[in-house]
């Protein structure tokens, strides 16, 4: 017996020696986290701890050769015991599924921070760090939106200051996963996630990609600097010193795979790369998908929009079509009557008129008066449209 | 296009991988396969496989078959394993460990996919083949060649599945295969039209076995036999393949669609053009979490039979066991987001399905406790089943905790996709479905070869799963704690090395377990004739499986028996039953039939076609496909008497049989 608690003694040692991040975490999420994670182990092994306690001990006192103990064959049912059986995980579950329903909701990673740690409130105004993260292949890039620079693959902020993370991707799925600050979130293209943490110690954190994305995924990390404010700021003046500037075109360089990318900055940055990237228009001239939705709100284009395509060229893949179907192709900037009008002189042009944008009611009430602002013209007529 | 792509497609010599360890194993295979043919040939074997087992419609041999299949196909994904195992024990300190990723992203891909599909689900068939029809009193399943066009579909996947090693890439995806990666952009060469078509062919077999063994259950029990009279074994089979039936379309939609993504440019998954990846997410998984319960249900109902075998007593709460079984069935339909938490649903849905999750964890808990009052003033007989399912009360009920702990959101946050979440599935995936399968192969094989297993080499078996389990996955628990997560292939910080090390070790130890467990059945067939078995019961076995001889007859029954009580040989047993001796009839029996292979051989060239993009190959073999199976349908000589002076014949012999061990 003695043995066996020196055994567990020496088990839980070892494991605190062994860096175990999730378990000692240095930002307030985590550490929350953590501790939900050990209530409801805890809660679990009130019920694991006797069933393979009673598993080992009838196994032993029912063995065969000890014909001292009672031997029952027909006895397989009793009310009391079933109960019983039925109960016990369910209050269980009820404990955890309440403790589920609050740590969930107050965990939320969309959700803003309330305190900055356990025993330090949070000011009533504050504005967190916004840094928007763009998971490539295979490599992190940060923007830090109200530096207006950006970095590859190196993250810094101040303790005790909240960070609102936005993330997307440019390919592929990613896991944004900084263990000692908060849970994973993943980041995916043409989408956007959101992330809230914070870092309550100064310390350099590990960071990296947790889904698996690819052939350079496993060299897809990158140092997470957790710095006081004279540090922080320190090293805002650092990044802004280098002189490479992080627009479209070097971004459109950026983008094409690379494994195991150093750390790298940019001491500006377009500001809207971070929108163009979200919406796959980083190339000049393309349609951006919020635009290319809105237009769709307003009753699309219909049969008329086919023309405004062209063949697809973003993906860092060089995407090539499928073998059985079209080359992909994506919408460019539409042209209007104007355009048409620049390039061609006054052709006569018939113009289709833009839907209506306003939704049709219902059958006996009358259409709504059409709105009066469309926001784009359209031709009919796709001539010369490739010349465009 | 030149007449050589419009031959070949896109095969060329460049498919032949130049890594030197696919070529030494392509020569071993080859070496060995070669090896093989020769003997058949020689030893004139060729015909018997063919009439007797290929061709063989009956249940028994199906299910035999499939057992094989699964072994075999368990040596290739073990192999999978050890050379992950290698390469993360050895990727520190700026080592790139001995295998690049282009292999290694290869080797997880193909390590999951065959472990789910070629090794637990061939096994949990052929198990529910083997067993459900002789537990319910019948002579064969409801649609006997469809069983055997279904194995031939299985084994269709998995050989296409095996060329990949050969010929091309596999998928380097993961086993699930998640857009954009698995789209043609990201993945543009053969790997996921490999796994793609792999899977469908396989899934034909799955859906239909799962029909099959449906109707059956339900159609074909013995008289008296009322569901609540079922074993238990045969309930946790119709839930299963209730959720088969159920969800299988729903896997090939979704690969029906990725394809279409990838051969004619829809946009279903796409990141661009109105596709969501999203969806396939969400689809994948409400297959995917069925599916986990697709495995582990039968060994539930394995478990059931050998706690009440092996401790002498009638199963405690049968019936509460049935609702815990058709509870499990149902919910687990309502928690598949669990597996994506992390990908940004709000915080109402994670809980949602947080808490659908925990819920499910009651019955399982039950069904534990029923096992647990069964052994309770039980009298237990620690034979290798009842070792195996002790093993697997203490190892699954952890599994099951770390997994209520992955289902409570926060906590899943800083634990998915980590090694906590993968030790997490092997504890609940080995210590239930491989535990309980070891469980049922020693339990049921003197049933089907009529000697036992031999049990040192058993607890040799037995010790090395047992140990190199919790060797192996102690430490990627650990791992997970210390913020490590799955799929890398190099490592940074050496302070990891050890575990992985430790780890290492653990995959070795359970190789020992896989040798040992190849030569007990060597061990068992070389010594048959002192473990042979005459009684046909060699466990004292409670349900009608244990009625008839060991291995039974071809009509299983020659008399079809009645049931009147939930354990219904125990129950004739202690009502001193008594064989009937006379009033033998001519039986009517379902004839072999060539069908299924050859309907799956061009599945399999239908299949390889269309991942190498050879049109005309591919239209041929379909047209082959749906042409035979027309023919087939006017083949009417589908069915044939034993005639009574045989059956009269194999009864008097299992008489002599019984009255020699009276003597």
């Amino acid at each position: 017996m003695k043995s066996l608690r020196f055994a567990a003694i020496a088990s839980l040692l070892f494991l605190a020696s062994c860096k175990a991040v999730v378990l000692s975490p240095s930002g307030d999420i985590a550490a929350q986290q953590r501790d939900l994670l050990l209530l409801s182990t805890g809660l679990m092994l009130l019920i694991i701890v006797p069933v393979m306690a009673l598993v080992v001990f009838f196994a032993w006192k029912y063995r065969a050769s000890n014909r001292d103990a009672e031997y029952d064959p027909d006895w397989h049912h009793s009310t009391r015991l079933e109960l019983v059986i039925w109960s016990a995980p369910l209050l269980i579950i009820i404990c955890l599924g309440a403790l589920t329903w609050v740590g969930t909701h107050l965990l939320d990673p969309y959700r803003k921070l309330d305190r900055i740690s356990a025993d330090k409130a949070i000011e009533a105004e504050y504005t967190p760090l916004r840094v928007q993260v763009v998971s490539m292949d295979w490599k992190w890039l940060f923007i830090y939106p109200e530096y207006g620079f950006a970095t590859v693959n190196e993250l810094a902020a101040p303790v005790d200051r909240p960070i609102e993370f936005s993330l997307t991707s440019t390919s592929v799925m990613n896991a944004f996963y900084i263990p000692a600050m908060a849970g994973m979130i993943y980041s995916m293209p043409a989408m956007e996630t959101k992330l809230n943490g914070v870092f309550n110690n100064e310390g350099v954190y590990d960071g990296f990609s947790s889904h698996y994305s690819g052939h350079g995924f496993s060299g897809m990390r990158f140092k997470a600097h957790a710095l006081d404010q004279a540090g922080f700021d320190q090293w805002v003046a650092d990044v802004r010193a280098s002189d490479t500037a992080l627009d479209r075109a070097e971004y459109l360089e950026l983008e094409k795979p690379s494994e195991h990318v150093p750390p790298t900055r940019f001491g500006t940055v377009d500001a809207d790369l971070y929108h163009a990237i979200l919406n796959f228009c980083v190339e000049s001239g393309k349609m951006c998908m919020d635009e290319m939705m809105a237009l769709d709100r307003q009753g699309g284009m219909g049969i008329a929009g086919i023309m405004n395509v062209t063949a697809l060229t973003h993906d860092k893949y060089a995407r090539r079509g499928t073998v059985l179907g079209s080359a992909p192709v994506t919408v460019d900037a539409f042209c209007t009557v104007l355009d048409s009008q620049r390039m061609y002189g006054s052709l006569e042009t018939e113009v289709v008129q833009p839907k209506p944008a306003t939704p049709i009611r219902g059958h006996a009430l009358a259409q709504p008066a059409m709105s009066l602002t469309p926001t784009f013209t359209l031709l009919s007529t796709p001539r010369g449209a490739e010349a465009l | 296009m030149t007449l050589t792509e419009f031959i070949f497609g896109r095969l060329d010599w460049n498919a032949i991988p130049y890594d030197p360890i696919v070529q030494l194993t392509f020569v071993a295979v080859a070496l060995g396969g070669i090896a093989l043919v020769g003997a058949l040939t020689y030893f004139k074997l060729w015909g018997y496989l063919w009439n007797e087992w290929f061709t063989s419609v009956d249940h028994k041999k199906i299910g035999i078959m499939y057992m094989i299949l699964g072994l075999v196909m368990l040596l290739r994904g073990f192999a999978d394993a050890i050379m992950m195992r290698i390469q993360q024990a050895i990727a520190f300190n700026g080592s790139e460990g001995y295998l690049n990723a282009h292999h290694y992203d290869q080797i997880f891909t193909a390590h999951g996919v065959i472990m789910i599909f070629f090794v637990a689900m061939p096994w949990v068939t052929g198990l529910m083949n083997y067993v459900v029809p002789l537990q319910i009193g019948a002579r064969d399943v409801s649609f006997p060649f469809l069983n055997n066009f279904s194995f031939w579909m299985t084994t269709g996947g998995a050989i296409i599945t095996m060329i990949s090693l050969f010929i091309g890439e596999y998928g380097q995806t993961g086993w699930l295969a998640f857009p954009p990666l698995s789209g043609i952009g990201a993945s543009p060469y053969v790997g996921v039209d490999y796994y793609i078509w792999g899977l469908q062919v396989a899934g034909v077999g799955t859906t239909l076995s799962g029909i099959n063994l449906l109707v059956t259950i339900i159609k074909m029990r013995a008289p008296g036999m009322t569901m609540m009279k079922m074993p238990i074994f045969t309930w946790t089979s119709l839930c299963t393949n209730v959720l088969i039936v159920a969800s299988f379309p729903v896997l090939t939609v979704v690969l029906v669609l990725l394809s279409l993504d990838r051969y004619v440019g829809t946009n279903f998954f796409t990141n661009d053009l109105g596709g969501n990846p999203m969806m396939y997410v969400n689809l994948i998984w409400i297959w995917g979490h069925p599916e986990v319960y697709i495995l582990i249900l039968p060994l539930f109902g394995v478990f059931s039979e050998v706690v009440s075998t092996f401790t002498g007593k009638r199963l405690f709460g049968y019936t509460s066991m049935v609702y815990a079984t058709v509870v499990i069935t149902v919910l687990s339909y309502l928690v598949w987001l669990h597996h994506f938490f992390t990908m940004g649903s709000g915080a109402s849905v994670n809980s949602f399905f947080g808490i659908t999750t925990m819920i499910i964890s009651i019955p399982t808990g039950a069904k534990i406790f029923n096992w647990l009052f069964t052994m309770y003033k039980g009298r237990i007989r620690f034979e290798l089943p009842m070792m195996w399912t002790v093993a697997f009360m203490l190892t699954f009920t952890v599994g099951g905790m770390t997994g209520v702990l992955l289902a409570v959101p926060p906590a899943d946050f800083v634990l998915h996709n980590s090694l906590f979440l993968i030790a997490h599935f092997h504890n609940v995936i080995i210590g239930g479905v491989v535990f309980g399968l070891f469980a049922a192969i020693n339990f049921w094989w003197p049933k089907a070869f009529g000697f036992r297993l031999d049990p040192f080499w058993g607890k040799v078996s037995f010790w090395g799963w047992v140990v190199g389990y919790w060797v192996a996955f102690t430490p990627l628990y650990v791992l997970g704690l210390m913020g490590v997560t799955r799929r890398m292939r190099v490592f940074d910080d050496p302070s990891l090395q050890i575990w992985f090390q430790i780890a290492a070790v653990g995959a070795f130890i359970v190789a020992i377990g896989i040798g040992a467990f190849l030569i007990q059945i060597a061990v068992s067939i070389w010594k048959r004739d002192q473990l042979r078995d005459f009684t046909g019961d060699p466990w004292g076995g409670r349900t009608l499986e244990w009625a008839t001889s060991s291995p039974p007859p071809d009509y299983n029954f020659a008399f079809t028996p009645v049931a009147h009580d939930v354990d219904a040989w125990h129950d004739m047993k202690a009502r001193n039953y008594q064989r009937p001796t006379t009033g033998f009839a001519e039986i009517h029996m379902p004839r072999g039939t060539g069908a299924g292979v050859i309907l799956s051989v061009l599945a399999v060239i239908c299949g390889f076609a269309l991942v190498w993009y050879i049109w005309w190959l591919a239209a041929l073999s379909f047209i082959g496909i749906v042409g035979y199976s027309i023919y087939h349908t006017f083949d009417n000589d589908r069915d044939y008497y034993i005639p009574v002076d045989e059956v009269i014949e194999t009864e008097r012999k299992r008489e002599a049989q019984l009255a020699s061990l009276k003597a």
